[in-house]
């Protein structure tokens, strides 16, 4: 089911890691609801190119294409004030960008650690810091940070994924506490198993066993995250800050 | 106008204090009860009314009308 939000238009939302997997959806659906979409992309033109195209014509207002790598800290300021300078105020942000190295704890090297770390918590850290005083001159401002259920419940393999999905979530807070009085919202998105690429990798007999963990008893998909994100977006939220929202089927309750 | 009376108009307009009680040495913390979040708008205020770009290294050195006054004559 597709829900739209009015107050979207053309609002002006930079989502990272928006070329796959659950980031490609919120993007799509943030274009069917008329927003201006910005994303970031590491390598490839011609794809990010084509990308605005696609948004465009599901209905996107515009859509904007940043070169910079979560993890290029300087290159990503520059883009992003460049933006700003060229299109206004962002008024909302989606840190979505994350990678997962699954290994068992005593395989678990120190590059990993800093890698995983690195995008899935620095990068986001650093990209909404420096965003803050975007923000203070923005209206309607809202904050949805991509975490986990892992982040909430820990598991096995995952142990480095899990701490920087946990980091995001006391940030996610932190900047709800310190940035409310500013009517500047921030919630975090706990997904559980939800059917992308990466899970169509999986072992048939071990997503049968993942399944059976799981109340409602199969996968979510991008669809269900998106429509969440969007709420949390809108002004459909605008008392909600803080939060984490699991989209798991009860898989942790 | 003047550096410190255009610093006082818009602390003054920032923080509904009349600017006949706003002074040179009025302290933004003491005096009048901004907290840091405050500070970083009123700065942003100060870097649009002048056109400057105050380092946010700098802002915490800035703790009355005076300090600004003076910081933005020495950029300006």
């Amino acid at each position: 089911m597709n829900v739209t939000y009015s107050d979207l238009q053309n609002k002006i939302v930079l989502i990272t890691g928006a070329t796959r997997g659950i980031g490609n959806a919120i993007a799509k659906e943030l274009a069917k609801n008329k927003c201006h979409i910005v994303f970031n992309y590491r390598s490839n033109p011609e794809a990010a190119t084509s990308l605005c195209e696609e948004f465009k014509t599901l209905g996107a207002s515009n859509a904007t294409a940043l070169n910079f790598d979560i993890t290029d800290f300087n290159k990503m300021k520059e883009e992003v004030d460049s933006f700003i300078k060229e299109h206004g105020a962002i008024s909302g942000l989606i840190n979505n960008a994350g990678i997962a190295k699954d290994q068992l704890v005593l395989r678990v090297k120190p590059d990993d650690i800093t890698q995983i770390l690195d995008i899935n918590l620095k990068g986001t850290m650093v990209l909404t810091n420096h965003l803050c005083r975007n923000f203070l001159r923005a209206e309607n401002v809202s904050i949805v940070n991509m975490s986990s259920v892992v982040g909430l419940m820990g598991n096995t393999s995952q142990s480095v994924y899990a701490a920087s999905k946990a980091g995001l979530i006391g940030y996610s807070k932190s900047l709800a506490k310190e940035l409310g009085s500013r009517k500047i919202r921030c919630n975090a998105i706990a997904p559980g198993f939800i059917q992308t690429e990466m899970t169509e990798k999986i072992a048939e007999k071990a997503q049968e066993e993942y399944k059976k963990s799981i109340p409602m008893g199969d996968y979510g998909n991008t669809q269900d995250v998106a429509n969440l994100t969007l709420f949390l977006l809108s002004s459909a939220s605008s008392y909600i800050t803080g939060e984490v929202i699991k989209v798991d089927g009860g898989l942790y309750i | 106008m003047e550096t410190i009376e255009k610093v006082i108009k818009i602390v003054s307009e920032a923080t509904k204090v009349d600017a006949s009680n706003i002074k040179a040495e009025t302290n933004f913390i003491d005096d009048l009860n901004l907290d840091s979040l405050d500070m970083v708008e009123m700065m942003m205020k100060m870097e649009e009314e002048f056109g400057v770009e105050i380092p946010e290294d700098k802002t915490e050195d800035l703790k009355t009308i005076n300090d600004v006054t003076n910081f933005l004559k020495t950029i300006n």
